[in-house]
């Protein structure tokens, strides 16, 4: 099973960041709206929403809700600020 | 007519379990924040258009108001209740984005042995070194991995949301992040006794 070189690569950079334990995605859904609100006041994160943001650097699904969550929000935010 | 003052956490879920119109108020109230919010985050995206944004807003109120009691109060009532919104947008996004591909041609062979092409950036023996860890985790892949493990693996790595990957495995997204992760921790291991150290790796791949 051969991999190009390219993603061949990119696994090994998956691989080598990989940890024993991991947040699965359920966890991580669960936490997100806490992790987007604390982050969008600048606020550093707890070491249990540090284990979130970490998911998100694995994950691409959970990563991209993130990300729309936090334009939504802020989008939001800064028209209340108006 | 006075504005109304926001409501917290505890009057959303008040209002939106009550009856008659304070429910439908908070209905009103909850369905506009959701269409802003969510009208806001996708108007870069040209796959979306304010049809799909409104179908989103009134699946995620059903959701929500169904779900009241999953509310735990961790973050504003607004915040989860748009999450919950992103949630089925980027849902149907992917569905529609994907519908046309098969886990199994994200793993299609590839025709000879890939070229490990060295690039200005590489050095001579940084590219062997390259070539050596490349063949060794094919072998580790052929060796130690599942047949489904290498069909994850190849969709995601060709950028197939894992969600739609669950869905051709018949599977969820927690399971097949779990297969996902125990495939590279079989690498990682397999890399390890092949005797190559992190370092090894990052002096090669850096």
């Amino acid at each position: 099973m051969a991999l190009r070189p390219a993603q061949a690569k990119a696994l090994i950079a998956k691989v080598m960041d990989t940890r024993d334990q991991e947040m699965t995605c359920d966890a991580c859904v669960a936490d997100l709206a806490t992790v987007v609100e604390v982050q969008l006041t600048g606020t550093p994160l707890s070491a249990a929403l540090q284990a979130v943001h970490e998911h998100l650097e694995r994950c691409h699904d959970c990563a991209d809700e993130y990300h729309v969550l936090r334009q939504a929000l802020a989008a939001l935010a800064g028209e209340e600020g108006r | 007519m006075p504005m109304r003052a926001p409501r917290e956490n505890a009057s959303w879920i008040h209002d939106l379990r009550a009856c008659g119109p304070v429910q439908a108020e908070a209905l009103t109230d909850l369905r506009e924040l959701l269409l802003r919010g969510l009208t806001k985050s996708f108007q870069a995206h040209t796959d979306t258009d304010q049809a799909f944004v409104e179908d989103v807003v009134q699946q995620a109120l059903v959701h929500i108001l169904g779900h009241l009691e999953q509310f735990q109060g961790r973050s504003r009532f607004t915040t989860w209740a748009m999450a919950i919104a992103v949630r089925l947008a980027m849902s149907g996004l992917r569905r529609t984005r994907w519908q046309d591909v098969s886990l199994e041609s994200m793993s299609a062979p590839i025709e000879g042995a890939p070229a490990w092409d060295r690039d200005d950036t590489t050095s001579p023996a940084q590219h062997v070194e390259q070539h050596a860890i490349g063949e060794t985790l094919s072998r580790l892949i052929d060796e130690t991995l599942t047949e489904k493990q290498w069909l994850a693996l190849t969709a995601e790595l060709g950028g197939m949301p894992l969600e739609e990957i669950a869905r051709r495995m018949g599977s969820n997204v927690n399971a097949v992040y779990k297969l996902l992760h125990d495939a590279r921790q079989r690498l990682k291991h397999g890399l390890a006794t092949a005797g190559y150290t992190a370092e090894d790796v990052r002096s090669a791949f850096p």
